[in-house]
């Protein structure tokens, strides 16, 4: 680096010379500053989408870089929120990439003292076979009087706020038709 | 609204820069009170004494908005002889105190029959009852099973001076409720109160609206249905229904609660506020639909919609012989609530459990009441992204540490399964306004975690391989084939794509949207006919895929739209944003002021028009009156601007529908420090009690738990805390779990800022930092000073920010309505320090409840 070069890098002196006289912006950054780009920079695309949190639903664009989720921004197309996100939807890129999430199956076997892994498709098959045990154990055809029933207590579920419609559907779709009636969500909490 | 709904909130902000006065009616200070013009301190569990006060204070000064009112209400209408009001007693007529519940026939109107609630029968009447109720409406009715037709209109004074108008029925019901007892009832000066009368009524009328925005810990109540009646009442009586800047705004909590609502996974209700058959009432198609479908009004289609739900799910196989497999669906005989459902697996009554994205072990009332049921499940199945204590109860859960469960003695089998998050799967949303809003899938979800609709198809996909392999292979009985017949026929056959066999989402909420006989998307509900031609999932969506075209997908901005923003996403029903806007303009048609126009009737072109979609039939002229006999919405005058109401009209009095009353009374929280100062009855006589070992309610004006606490949600973090605590940023924001004192409250016990409290219930103890702080101010309420406690609810054992669970302290006691417990409002005492630790803090607790004269508590 010349003397020349090495001066004219000196801030003080970008700032004398320089289109930046009050030294808040070009004159005082450092080569690291100027090579740093934003979270946004770079993305492959920006997906629309809603943020996950309360019930406002305010827009999220999301940023996506070789298959992963770069950055979460508010999307200023929004009539609802305007672009602008709460300190939660602000956060909701660390949610979807959180060091701490669960991504393989865990499985506690009856009075086991830890966590054991499971394949999933054998963990979703179990599943299905003890939901026609618990279904046959807690069918009720009709009542004490005779009057048909055609249902079973022997397994419920709890959740659906945080899904998608057509999840809820589905759900209730599937209990309705195993007869199934204990289906509750938050919405009674 | 500030602290939990923040982006909603700029809205109130606009509002506010353009002139609006905003007034914030919270037991605490908040960051809403901070921006608020006035903020009025009161006490929590008394909102009917305030807004049953306003509703004195606009009648007793007569500043309802008499065109509205006469106009859109059921205001004129005499109410029957039998009535007899809550008065000094505070219990209506009709009241068994054998049962505890209310028989309904004395609340009805001179003249007119037994009607069906809008939205049909509920399960909150004994079977007994409501059998009577059946037989009585089919008697005055003309028979069951004739042919639907227009109850007879009731009795009606338009003067409003008949000593029975309902008018004069809720002027005389509310006289206790003047401003002085107001402030005794709640805590707040006369002159307070008087500034929010003031403030409201000479903020609504012609020229305009005022809006009443709760979030819903105004549910969480014992009279929680009764809250939002009292402010209906109000709105109505001050024209605010169905008018821009006006309603009733539930800021709703969850992403897609209000579309889990509508699209229902809760046990009552099938999708469109379809309530679930009955078992003593619902023998079959027909008689379902003659004790539930509504004879006029919009409701009087119940069988269209009905009908297509039911072809939308069992296809080929609900044919009119079969009465369209309405037999397929399960029987209900009473209550099968959440709260209900854990006292049955803690009873062993039942044995599986799905928990799908709900973390009930921290977010629920009576947190130990709520692991002891997981404790006592065959098997548990949870869904989440991160490994939450309902998951976890059964290795590190409070019982664990206090020695009343071991892990070695629980028999759950656990199965945790990740689930793709909001980035990770295509669908929609319904946020709190009722607008559908598509997101689209960014990236793959990672290693096993699949959607919701992922697991459900293929679980579905499985059990019904499972099954007709089993019929195939050995010889089902009759009795299996016919129980097994629901899902083997269920239509069950999305498209997939991808590597994981992901189902279609799109296709499903084409479903959802149904379908005409020839397969092409509807595009109304009021194609859907009850002859089996037509199909759909939900009747309210019908429209959100007119055209094949995923309405809720729509995204043009809001800078090039107006303000009402019809081209972003679709709300239900039919894209209409404010319901009810009929009321908008007035008898004639015509906006009640230039600056509050939003819909009108263009005589000219003959039909409705305005800034929004009119949620009435377009062409129903104002001047309509519905001629003799008239059926279904052929029976509303061009009047009748509450087209889902059987009779048109904005009920200020409810003959039917509510299980505790036709107006809301005052009654004390179950656990309140005070007895009740307007009128005799201390708490709701209706409401709904769990009585056993692990759930010990506080007795009422105890010494031994003097203070009232109240729950809430902070900023940063979210419900049960499973999506925030486990995050890094909004763990440093609020990293530990505190609980808000006054400091007069702090020099009463001793507590020390930043130091610890703990805080005992007859549940249990829990501890928490203490923030001392002018934002709780103590109350004078008789000759008691009332100090209130904020405890925000968001932590549990698991995350990177750790805490007890503020909810472990509750427990649960119902509103007889609607099944939700009371969880803004309980006692508690609080001393200064730690909590003891393991089988300590057992004796700890009981030592209280013993003081209290309280029975012993337990595991079982």
């Amino acid at each position: 680096m010349g003397v020349r070069t090495w001066l004219g890098e000196w801030p003080m002196v970008r700032q004398a010379t320089g289109p930046d006289p009050l030294a808040r912006g070009a004159a005082v950054q450092s080569p690291r500053t100027r090579t740093l780009e934003a979270r946004t920079h770079g993305a492959d695309e920006v997906v629309k989408s809603v943020c996950p949190y309360c019930a406002v639903g305010c827009g999220q664009n999301i940023y996506v870089r070789d298959g992963r989720v770069t950055q979460i921004e508010g999307d200023p197309d929004s009539p609802v929120s305007r672009g602008r996100l709460c300190p939660k939807g602000s956060a909701s890129t660390s949610l979807v990439t959180s060091p701490t999430r669960v991504t393989t199956v865990r499985y506690r076997r009856p009075y086991g003292t830890e966590w054991e892994d499971l394949d999933l498709d054998t963990a979703v098959d179990m599943i299905a076979d003890r939901v026609i045990d618990a279904r046959r154990k807690g069918w009720q055809d009709t009542d004490d009087e005779g009057r048909v029933l055609r249902r079973t207590l022997g397994f419920s579920s709890l959740g659906g706020a945080t899904l998608d419609n057509e999840e809820n559907y589905l759900i209730k779709k599937l209990f309705m038709a195993l007869g199934a009636i204990q289906v509750e969500n938050q919405a009674r909490i | 609204m500030a602290e939990a709904h923040p982006v909603g909130f700029q809205w109130v902000m606009e509002a506010k820069a353009r002139g609006a006065t905003i007034i914030h009616v919270d037991p605490r200070f908040t960051r809403t009170s901070a921006v608020a013009d006035l903020h009025v301190p009161f006490r929590a569990g008394t909102d009917i004494a305030f807004l049953g006060g306003l509703i004195h204070y606009v009648l007793d000064n007569e500043l309802d908005f008499r065109e509205y009112v006469t106009t859109f209400t059921n205001a004129s209408e005499i109410v029957g002889e039998d009535f007899a009001d809550a008065d000094v007693s505070g219990i209506f007529s009709g009241y068994d105190p054998e049962t505890g519940r209310y028989d309904p026939i004395s609340w009805q109107m001179e003249g007119g029959v037994y009607e069906a609630p809008a939205a049909g029968q509920r399960d909150h009447w004994e079977p007994e009852l409501r059998e009577h109720h059946a037989a009585h409406a089919s008697d005055t009715a003309g028979g069951a099973g004739e042919q639907a037709h227009a109850p007879a209109a009731p009795e009606r004074d338009d003067t409003l001076q008949h000593p029975r108008c309902v008018y004069q029925v809720l002027k005389r019901h509310y006289a206790r409720y003047t401003p002085e007892a107001v402030s005794q009832v709640c805590g707040m000066s006369v002159e307070q109160f008087l500034e929010v009368a003031r403030a409201i009524t000479r903020n609504s009328g012609r020229d305009r609206t005022t809006a009443w925005v709760y979030s819903v810990g105004w549910t969480h109540h014992t009279v929680g249905a009764q809250y939002i009646r009292a402010a209906a009442i109000l709105q109505t009586l001050l024209g605010n229904m169905g008018r821009p800047g006006g309603g009733i705004l539930a800021l709703r909590g969850h992403a897609s609660i209000q579309g889990s609502t509508d699209i229902p996974t809760l046990y009552d209700l099938l999708p469109g506020y379809i309530p679930m058959p009955n078992a003593h009432l619902h023998t079959d198609l027909q008689s379902f639909l003659d004790a539930d479908a509504a004879k006029t009004g919009f409701w009087g289609h119940m069988d269209a919609y009905l009908v297509s739900l039911l072809k939308a799910w069992w296809g080929d196989a609900a044919t009119p012989e079969n009465d369209f497999a309405f037999d397929y669906l399960p029987r209900l005989t009473g209550n099968h609530g959440t709260y209900g459902i854990v006292r049955d697996q803690i009873d062993r009554k039942t044995y599986g459990y799905f928990l799908v994205g709900e973390n009930p072990a921290v977010g629920h009332a009576n947190g130990k009441m709520q692991r002891l049921g997981l404790a006592n499940l065959e098997w548990l199945v949870v869904r989440d992204m991160q490994m939450i204590e309902s998951a976890s109860f059964w290795k590190d859960g409070p019982e664990i540490e206090t020695g009343e469960l071991r892990t070695e003695e629980i028999g759950t089998e656990v199965f945790f399964l990740p689930c793709a998050n909001h980035t990770e799967k295509s669908g929609t949303f319904t946020n709190t306004q009722r607008l559908l809003q598509w997101r689209r899938e960014a990236v793959h979800p990672p290693g096993d975690a699949r959607s919701e609709l992922h697991f459900y198809f293929h679980l579905g996909r499985r059990i019904r391989e499972k099954l007709a392999e089993a019929h195939r292979r050995g010889t089902p009985t009759a009795e299996q084939i016919e129980r097994d017949r629901p899902i083997l026929d269920l239509t069950w056959d999305y498209p997939t794509f991808g590597v994981h066999s992901e189902p279609d989402p799109e296709s499903v909420l084409a479903e959802i949207n149904g379908f005409d006989a020839d397969g092409n998307p509807l595009s109304s509900y009021t194609q859907m006919t009850a002859d089996g031609s037509t199909s759909g999932g939900c009747w309210i969506y019908t429209g959100v895929y007119a055209g094949g075209v995923n309405q809720a997908d729509r995204r043009k901005p809001g800078s090039e739209q107006d303000w009402v923003a019809a081209e972003w996403g679709w709300a239900w029903p039919a894209n209409r944003r404010t319901l009810y806007n009929r009321a908008s303009a007035d008898a004639e048609g015509r906006p009640w002021s230039e600056r509050k126009a939003y819909v009108w009737w263009d005589a000219d072109a003959g039909r409705w028009t305005g800034h929004d979609v009119p949620d009435f039939e377009a062409t129903k002229a104002p001047s309509y009156r519905p001629p003799e006999g008239a059926q279904y919405e052929d029976a509303l005058a061009g009047t009748d601007a509450f087209i889902m109401q059987a009779d048109g009209k904005a009920w200020l009095y409810a003959p039917t529908g509510l299980a505790d009353g036709p107006m809301p009374t005052h009654y004390e929280p179950v656990e309140s420090p005070v007895a009740n100062l307007l009128h005799d009855q201390q708490d709701n006589p209706a409401r709904e009690d769990i009585d056993r070992a692990w759930n010990r309610l506080n007795p009422a004006m105890s010494d031994t738990y003097p203070y009232v606490f109240l729950t809430y949600r902070l900023t940063e973090h979210h419900t049960a805390g499973g999506m925030s605590r486990f995050l890094g940023y909004l763990s440093e924001l609020q990293p530990e779990f505190f609980c808000e004192v006054s400091p007069a409250l702090a020099a009463e016990r001793g507590l020390e800022h930043l130091g610890w409290a703990t805080l005992i219930s007859t549940r249990t103890a829990i501890e928490a930092r203490v923030v001392v702080t002018e934002r709780m101010k103590p109350l004078r309420i008789g000759d008691h000073v009332v100090h209130q406690i904020g405890l925000p609810y968001h932590w549990g054992s698991n995350g990177l920010s750790v805490g007890d669970p503020a909810n472990d302290l509750l427990g649960v006691t119902m509103d007889p309505n609607v099944h939700i417990q009371e969880s803004k409002v309980a006692t508690c005492d609080i001393q200064p320090g730690r909590r003891p630790r393991g089988p300590a803090l057992l004796e700890f607790v009981e030592s209280h409840r013993r003081k209290a004269g309280v029975e012993p508590g337990g595991i079982t």
